[in-house]
């Protein structure tokens, strides 16, 4: 058998031959780098591989085959809201007045895109209830860091520095705890209620003078709305701290539920969620933040202005001393934001419908798993845009686990869901097929599931073995953490060098 | 290349049988960038070259168990800014580095204020922070930086421009441990500031340290050579609170159009990109003293370089109106530096033609007699103090 296999392609290193391809750029003149001393210079170019283009083009045409993607199939990957990603937008964002302007152009000739970054921070306070939002994080994450530095500048601003720790329940994005711990903060974990919500009781045991901040995902991260919310938010306030949500599951809640009238204090959006932007295989996204009147002072620099005359502009630095100060260069992720903003347009006062049919789609998934029983349906009320199932019961009678499941899926042409998370959930899979997908989809994954339950007791080394179609098999990925082997190495072939 | 849907709607490869498409376009990125910065470790992308290079500082932290990074003043402020608020907690201090006041070295990292800074032993040093080029467009001393903060027991941190390194000595080659720096340039649109892409490398011996994605080469069931996210026990949704960072979503589709344009442009073309640049830099900066307006540095530079221009706001606005946005009034971006009042920042690349420059001179020339703002005697370089 070919060690690369029939589809698979060989790395752009192994396609190099020495002399292709050049004479792509002008040569320079001979003199071109005599004003550089020679002591910065190198010796030789870097060993980058030699193409022509062609080969480049028909190298990543082919790569790019080997994935599957919401352009190809159904993808319903429990909290990434994979839903599919209009095409208008993508022109938007590549009009040349957007795509093309500098990062420092002045403002007087960036009018038309500072407009629209106004426009955007302001549809997003009214889709939240938020007072104000800064379009500035570059993801999710990098918003959840935004939001924990602003509430810990707010506590330093009122001389309470006591306040060590940020509560998180046990169910949320490990993104949470990390964030805690990244703003300086520790992170104390909090049990989950029978019912998967939050245990209000147990956060109210963990509140005191100590705490900064809860951080709460609405609905959770099983996909259920937390229905006592406004009585854990009352405690956290009476406690003194301060409460962010994280707003990875907005997609459920759109025109429905505006975190910041529930009276949270800060959020992020994550626009590759919600707002239809694109993943890119794992990025770029936008993680706007939004904040109510608490924490305006403390937004990072620079926010957008619209001045008296109608025009707009950015805060210069030192402007307002309060900030917490950069997360990042420029203004934002803008090309991303081009996109969440034509998406929002297009929508107009109808986004709530995209919450309606997004709650529905999982709905409807769920209720025809639990009408078959194969797959235990752990919380059996009405569930938002998401919802778990676990093959516990089928891994007891069959041995074959959720994994296994997962693989199988791959087989009949559908992404798997999240698998594994959340951790409070044993052999947990996490689906969320949003508002996109057709009830043929929604059929064909549910029938899937369930022919994989049938032949997980008939013959499960089908389901152990798969996936059989997929471009490669199951992986040896501890050996790959074992002896990693991070990068092309043309002299050595895979062994990793001694170190000089 | 980008615009096909399988490549830009995938999300990050959780499931590598149906990704190998974007991990071993990945494990090629993470390739092709340590050829270019000659560091042996690569993550899979940051939001950006601040954010990058913020991270860095952090990891710098994160090996010494030291608190203090030095970051030279000829760092983007940007930069300092973010590297400011990311290490704004848990104790952590940054302090910056002053640049040569003037003779040859004007507006570089000062080496000597570095050593005195280094050998405060109450307050050990984690980390170095330097650009080259740095901000004003002008090389530094990088293996000099190095050996210093080696000799302290610091980590060094080199902010790279990746086209420089065409013809740059690379980070690797000049003794840095980490690498970080804006990927912009390596074929991604403007898009007023993002998305843009982070590049964060280091040494070997800092691979547990580094955060983000990392992807390795394996094999699968069958033998077959397949690529699959590895080491993820520094990551965020295994580790939680005990991650190295809090990073989930990165700049994936970024980190495949600079590996599409570097494989295009092969290691020659990233060569004549670069020396163009410098060729056509070095004509600007003729023309530009020709017109009266002579740089502000006396020392080398690749393609950027800063001019002497006073009230630099007024003209850069004079100038706009005739249709030149003619670089950076660094009164604005460092209106801490009085050395920088009359400053500003220009350079040129590949694609600057003859026609450019020319026009960019009679304008300033033009826009200069407009308001006799010719200093009355001729500065050769050095900074007035």
């Amino acid at each position: 058998m070919s060690v690369t296999g029939p589809r698979l392609q060989p790395v752009l290193f192994e396609r190099s031959k020495p002399g292709r391809g050049d004479g792509k750029v002008p040569h320079p003149p001979k003199d071109a780098l005599d004003r550089v001393p020679s002591d910065q210079l190198r010796a030789a170019p870097p060993a980058l591989p030699e193409l022509n283009e062609p080969e480049v083009v028909r190298h990543y045409v082919n790569l790019s085959q080997l994935n599957h993607a919401v352009d190809t199939g159904f993808y319903p990957l429990g909290s990434c809201t994979m839903k599919f990603n209009p095409k208008l937008n993508e022109w938007a964002a590549r009009l040349p007045g957007f795509a093309g302007l500098h990062p420092e152009a002045p403002d007087e000739i960036a009018q038309g895109t500072l407009q629209l970054l106004f426009e955007l921070e302001a549809m997003l306070a009214e889709i939240s209830g938020m007072r104000a939002v800064s379009l500035q994080p570059a993801a999710g994450a990098q918003g959840e860091l935004t939001g924990i530095l602003m509430i810990r500048a707010y506590h330093r601003s009122r001389g309470d520095v006591e306040r060590t720790d940020v509560l998180v329940p046990d169910s949320a994005h490990g993104t949470n705890p990390a964030t805690a711990t990244m703003a300086g903060f520790r992170t104390v974990n909090v049990p989950s209620a029978p019912d998967g919500g939050v245990d209000v009781d147990a956060f109210r045991a963990a509140l005191g003078p100590r705490t900064a901040a809860v951080m709460i995902t609405n609905p959770s991260t099983l996909g259920l709305f937390e229905p006592r919310i406004g009585e854990l938010l009352s405690a956290v306030h009476e406690a003194g701290a301060l409460a962010y949500m994280d707003g990875a599951n907005l997609n459920a809640i759109l025109g429905r539920f505006k975190p910041g009238e529930a009276g949270f204090d800060v959020m992020h959006f994550n626009v590759h969620k919600t707002f239809s932007t694109p993943h890119g295989g794992g990025g770029p996204g936008a993680g706007p933040v939004g904040v109510g009147e608490t924490l305006l002072p403390f937004l990072p620099w620079p926010r957008v202005l619209r001045e008296t005359d109608g025009s707009f502009r950015r805060e210069r630095p030192g402007e307002r001393p309060t900030s917490i100060g950069r997360l990042r260069s420029f203004v934002g992720n803008t090309g991303v934001l081009v996109r969440a903003y034509a998406y929002i347009r297009a929508h107009g006062t109808a986004l709530a419908e995209v919450t309606n049919d997004a709650v529905l789609a999982a709905n409807y998934l769920k209720q025809r798993l639990a009408a078959d029983g194969s797959y235990d349906i752990p919380f059996g009320r009405p569930c938002k845009h998401e919802f778990v199932a676990s093959s516990t019961s089928l891994r007891k009678e069959t041995g074959v686990r959720t994994l296994d499941v997962a693989k199988r899926l791959i087989d009949f042409g559908f992404h798997p869901p999240t698998v594994y998370f959340p951790l409070t959930v044993d052999e947990a899979m996490l689906i969320e097929p949003t508002e996109t997908e057709s009830l043929e989809t929604l059929d064909a994954f549910a029938d899937a599931l369930i022919e994989i339950a049938a032949e997980a007791r008939s013959s499960p080394e089908i389901v152990t073995g798969a996936p059989q179609t997929a471009p490669v098999r199951r992986l040896d990925e501890a050996t790959a953490a074992r002896q990693p082997d991070l990068r092309w190495r043309p002299m050595t072939g895979r062994q990793m060098p001694c170190p000089d | 290349m980008l615009l096909r849907g399988e490549w830009y709607t995938a999300d990050t490869p959780y499931q590598p049988e149906v990704s190998q498409g974007t991990l071993q376009s990945i494990y090629e990125y993470e390739s092709l960038i340590a050829e270019l910065t000659g560091l042996d470790v690569v993550s899979a992308s940051h939001y950006d070259g601040a954010a990058a290079t913020a991270e860095g500082a952090l990891m710098t932290c994160r090996a010494t168990r030291r608190e203090r990074v030095l970051v030279s003043r000829a760092v983007h402020p940007d930069y300092r800014a973010t590297i400011r608020t990311y290490l704004s907690v848990g104790g952590l201090v940054v302090d910056e580095i002053p640049l040569v006041a003037d003779g040859p070295a004007a507006g570089t990292t000062d080496l000597a204020a570095l050593q005195h800074m280094l050998a405060d032993e109450s307050e050990p040093v984690a980390g170095v922070v330097v650009a080259n080029p740095n901000f004003l467009g002008l090389l530094e001393p990088m293996a000099e930086v190095g050996r210093l903060a080696h000799a302290a027991g610091a980590q060094f941190v080199s902010v790279v421009e990746p086209v420089s390194l065409g013809v740059l000595l690379p980070p690797g080659g000049y003794g840095a441990d980490i690498a970080a720096g804006e990927g912009q340039p390596l074929g991604i649109p403007l898009q007023y500031g993002g998305p843009y892409l982070g590049l964060l490398a280091s040494t070997e011996a800092l691979v547990r340290q580094i955060p983000g994605r990392l992807v390795g080469l394996t094999k699968d069931l069958d033998g077959r050579r397949a690529f699959v996210m590895t080491l993820r026990a520094r990551e965020q949704d295994i580790r939680r609170e005990k991650a190295a960072s809090n990073i989930c979503t990165n700049q994936a589709l970024l980190a495949l159009a600079a590996s599409i344009y570097l494989a295009a442009i092969g290691p020659h073309g990233l060569r004549d990109v670069a020396a163009l640049g410098a060729a056509h830099a070095a004509a600007l900066e003729d023309a530009l003293a020709d017109a009266g307006a002579s740089r502000l540095h006396p020392g080398p530079y690749l393609n950027e370089f800063a001019i002497r221009v006073p009230d630099a706001a007024a003209v850069h606005r004079g100038l706009l109106d005739r249709d030149v946005l003619a670089g950076l009034v660094l009164a604005e971006a460092e209106p801490e530096d009085p050395s920088l009042a009359d400053g500003l920042l220009v350079c040129a690349t590949e694609v600057t033609t003859k026609d450019d420059i020319d026009r960019f001179a009679s304008a300033l020339r033009a826009e200069l007699r407009k308001t006799d703002r010719i200093p009355a005697v001729p500065v050769a370089g050095g900074v007035a103090s």
